[in-house]
C-alpha cells in the first residue's frame, strides 16, 4: 500500500508543472499590453514601461516563469498590483471559507445521495425509487446558481428570512456562519448528490444480481450483512469514480456560488482578480484550484486501492 | 420461392415503406422508452424556439420602456417585466437561441476534435500516444468551468471566443473516451485483416474503426450536451458569456436585474425555468441514447 501511494504521489509532480506551465503560457498571451490594460484609458507610455518592468514582463518568458515557479515554491508568489497584498496570503485566508463550504456540500451530498440510492436500490421499481430518481435527474440538470437564486429569493419572500449579510468565521460565531453556509452548501452539493444517488442505484443493482449475494443469502446471513458487508463495499467503486471524476465540477461550482451568495473564498477571490486583471493573484488561485483537482484525483486512486485489493498490486 | 417484384411498383413503394417504417419504429421507441421521448420532446420544443423566436416573441427583446417597469405576469406580458420594462417572454425565447447555438456548435467541434485526437493517439500509440495524452492529461488537470473561465477572460466576450473556450475545455476529455474506445477496438481481427490487405490507416481510421466506435460517440456528445449549456449559462452568468445586448439565460439571472429578485420573483425564475428545462430534456434523452447504443451501460 505504501509504495502504491508514494508512486502515484510522484506522479502528481509532472501534472502539477504542467498545470503551472499552462496556466502561466495562457495568461501571457492575452491580446494587447498587459500594462496599458492595468493601466486603462489614460496611461502615458512611460508609466506603462515603468508598469511593465515592475512586473517583470520585459523579460523572456522563461525566466518569467522560473522567477515565478520559484516564488510559489518559497510561498511567495508576488504582491498584487490591485490591492497591494500579497496574493498568497490573500489565497492563504480564503481557503479555509472555500474548504469548509466544499466539505459541507459533500458532506450534504452523501448524506443525502447515499441513502437515496440504496433505498433505491433494495426498494427497486417502488414509489420510493421513482420518486429518488426524479430527485436525482432534477439535481442534475437544475444549475446550482439557478437553485441558490430561487432559494434565496423565495426565503426571502415567504419567510422573510435572509442570511446574515456580513462575512463570519465560524470559531468567531458559529451560529451565524452556519445560517451563511447553510444555502451555499446545499447548491454546492446539489449535484453531487445527484450523481451519488444514481450510481449508488445502478450499481448496487448491479451487484445485487451477482452470485455471490445469492451465495451470502443462501447460507443465512442477515439481509443488512450481505447489504452493508458484501455489496456496499463492491458497489461503492463506481461511485467513487463518478465523484471523482466530477469534483472538478464542484469547484466550478465554488466559483458560482461564493459569487452569489457572497462567501468570501478561492472563487470569489479568482473572480475578482479576473474582473481586475490581478494577473498574480488569477495565476496563484488557478494554480491552487489545479492542484486540488490533481490531489482529489490522487485521492481517488487511493480509494480505489483500499475498496479493491486488486488494483494496489497492478 | 416468390418471384421478384416488378421493379417499378418496387421504386413506387420504396418511400412508402421508408416512411411508415420509421414511425412505427418511432412509435415503438416512444412507448419503450417513454421519458427519454419526453426529454426529446422538450429539446424539440427549445429548438423551434430558437428557430422561430422572431414569431414567437411578443415583444422586441431589447425594447425598453420606462412605464413598464417589473410588471408582473399578465395576459400581454406572460412572464411579467425586467426592470428596464423588458418582455421576459420575449427575452426568453431569443436566450434559447444562444444557449443552443453554442451547446450544439460546441458539441460538435469538440466530438470531431476529440474523436480526431482520441483515434489517432490510440491507433498510432507508442511514443506518440504518451506525448498526446500527457499533454491532455495536463488540461484535464483543470477544473472545466474554471479553464473556460480563464479563456474568457483572456479572449474577452463573444459567442465565437464562448464556443471556443467551452471546445477548448471539453476535448481532451473526449478525446479520452474515444481513444479508450480505440485501444479495445484496434486489436478486433477485423482490423488486422484490413491491414493485411494493405488498406492505409487513414483508410483504417475512417471505414473500419470509426463506425464501430460510433455509438460510444455519440452517446458521449448527447450525454454532454447538457454539461455544455450548463457551462455557457454559467459563463454569461459570471458575466463572461455572450455580450449584453443579446439575450441570454444565464446574463437575465445576474447583473442589475438581481437587485430586483425579491421584489418581482419572475425575473429569478422564468429564465431559469426554461434553461433548467432544457438541460433536463437534453439529459433525459442523452440518457434513452446510451440505454439504447451502449448496452453495457444500462440502466446507469
Amino acid at each position: 500500500m505504501m509504495w502504491f501511494v508514494s508512486r502515484r504521489l510522484v506522479y502528481l509532480v509532472p501534472t502539477l508543472i504542467g498545470v503551472s506551465i499552462i496556466i502561466f503560457v495562457l495568461l501571457r498571451v492575452i491580446p494587447g499590453d498587459v500594462a496599458a490594460i492595468m493601466l486603462g484609458d489614460y496611461a502615458n507610455p512611460k508609466d506603462a514601461a515603468e508598469l511593465t518592468a515592475k512586473l517583470g514582463l520585459d523579460k523572456p518568458i522563461i525566466v518569467q516563469y522560473g522567477e515565478w515557479i520559484v516564488g510559489v515554491l518559497q510561498g511567495k508568489a508576488g504582491v498584487s498590483l490591485y490591492h497591494g497584498n500579497s496574493v498568497a496570503g490573500e489565497l492563504w485566508k480564503a481557503i479555509p471559507v472555500s474548504a469548509e463550504l466544499a466539505v459541507l456540500g459533500v458532506l450534504l451530498s452523501l448524506i443525502i445521495g447515499l441513502p437515496l440510492g440504496l433505498i433505491s436500490a433494495i426498494k427497486h421499481d417502488s414509489i420510493i425509487d421513482q420518486v429518488s430518481r426524479l430527485v436525482s435527474v432534477l439535481g442534475i440538470s437544475i444549475p446550482n446558481f439557478w437553485l441558490a437564486i430561487l432559494m434565496l429569493t423565495f426565503l426571502a419572500i415567504l419567510f422573510e428570512w435572509n442570511p446574515p449579510v456580513y462575512y463570519q468565521s465560524l470559531i468567531k460565531s458559529p451560529v451565524d456562519n452556519l445560517q451563511q453556509m447553510l444555502i451555499p452548501a446545499i447548491t454546492l452539493g446539489s449535484f453531487q448528490m445527484a450523481l451519488v444517488s444514481r450510481m449508488t442505484r445502478s450499481s448496487m443493482l448491479e451487484v445485487l444480481r451477482q452470485d455471490y449475494i445469492r451465495t451470502a443469502r443462501a447460507k443465512g446471513l442477515r439481509e443488512q450483512m450481505v447489504i452493508y458487508r458484501h455489496a456496499m463495499k463492491n458497489a461503492m467503486i463506481p461511485v467513487v469514480t463518478v465523484v471523482g471524476l466530477n469534483f472538478g465540477i464542484l469547484l466550478g461550482g465554488i466559483v458560482i456560488i461564493e459569487q452569489i451568495t457572497g462567501v468570501p473564498g478561492v472563487g470569489r477571490l479568482t473572480l475578482q482578480a479576473i474582473n481586475q486583471r490581478d494577473l498574480a493573484q488569477i495565476q496563484i488561485n488557478v494554480l491552487f484550484f489545479g492542484a486540488v483537482f490533481a490531489f482529489s484525483n490522487l485521492m481517488v486512486d487511493m480509494i480505489y486501492g483500499f475498496l479493491d485489493p486488486r488494483i494496489r498490486q497492478s | 420461392m416468390i418471384a421478384p417484384a416488378d421493379p417499378i411498383i418496387e421504386r413506387g413503394n420504396r418511400w412508402w415503406r421508408i416512411a411508415t417504417n420509421t414511425t412505427a419504429k418511432s412509435c415503438a421507441l416512444m412507448s419503450r422508452k417513454p421519458i427519454g421521448s419526453a426529454g426529446a420532446f422538450i429539446f424539440l420544443v427549445m429548438i423551434i424556439l430558437a428557430i422561430f423566436s422572431a414569431q414567437l416573441a411578443t415583444h422586441a427583446p431589447n425594447k425598453q420602456s420606462a412605464s413598464n417597469r417589473l410588471l408582473a405576469p399578465s395576459t400581454a406580458h406572460w412572464m411579467g417585466t425586467d426592470e428596464a420594462g423588458r418582455d421576459v417572454w420575449s427575452r426568453v425565447v431569443y436566450g434559447a437561441r444562444v444557449s443552443l447555438y453554442v451547446g450544439l456548435v460546441s458539441v460538435v467541434l469538440a466530438t470531431v476534435a476529440g474523436t480526431a485526437l482520441g483515434m489517432t493517439s490510440g491507433f498510432i500509440g507508442g511514443r506518440t500516444d504518451i506525448i498526446v495524452q500527457r499533454i491532455v492529461e495536463m488540461i484535464l488537470a483543470f477544473p472545466t468551468l474554471i479553464l473556460a473561465l480563464v479563456i474568457m477572460a483572456i479572449l474577452g466576450p463573444s459567442v465565437n471566443n464562448l464556443i471556443f473556450a467551452v471546445v477548448m475545455a471539453l476535448t481532451p476529455r473526449f478525446s479520452r473516451v474515444v481513444r479508450g474506445c480505440t485501444l479495445a477496438t484496434k486489436e478486433e481481427p477485423y482490423i488486422d485483416a484490413a491491414r493485411a490487405i494493405g488498406a492505409k490507416p487513414v483508410r483504417i481510421l475512417s471505414l473500419h474503426l470509426l463506425p464501430n466506435i460510433l455509438a460510444p460517440i455519440i452517446v458521449l456528445a448527447s450525454t454532454n450536451l447538457g454539461i455544455i449549456i450548463f457551462i455557457e449559462a454559467s459563463l454569461s452568468f459570471l458575466g463572461f458569456g455572450t455580450p449584453p445586448p443579446t439575450p441570454s439565460w444565464g446574463r437575465m439571472l445576474s447583473g442589475t436585474a438581481s437587485g430586483y429578485f425579491q421584489i418581482a420573483w419572475w425575473l429569478a425564475f422564468f429564465p431559469g425555468l426554461v434553461l433548467s428545462l432544457t438541460i433536463l430534456g437534453v439529459n433525459l434523452l442523452g440518457d434513452a441514447l446510451r440505454d439504447i447504443w451502449d448496452p453495457r451501460l444500462r440502466g446507469r
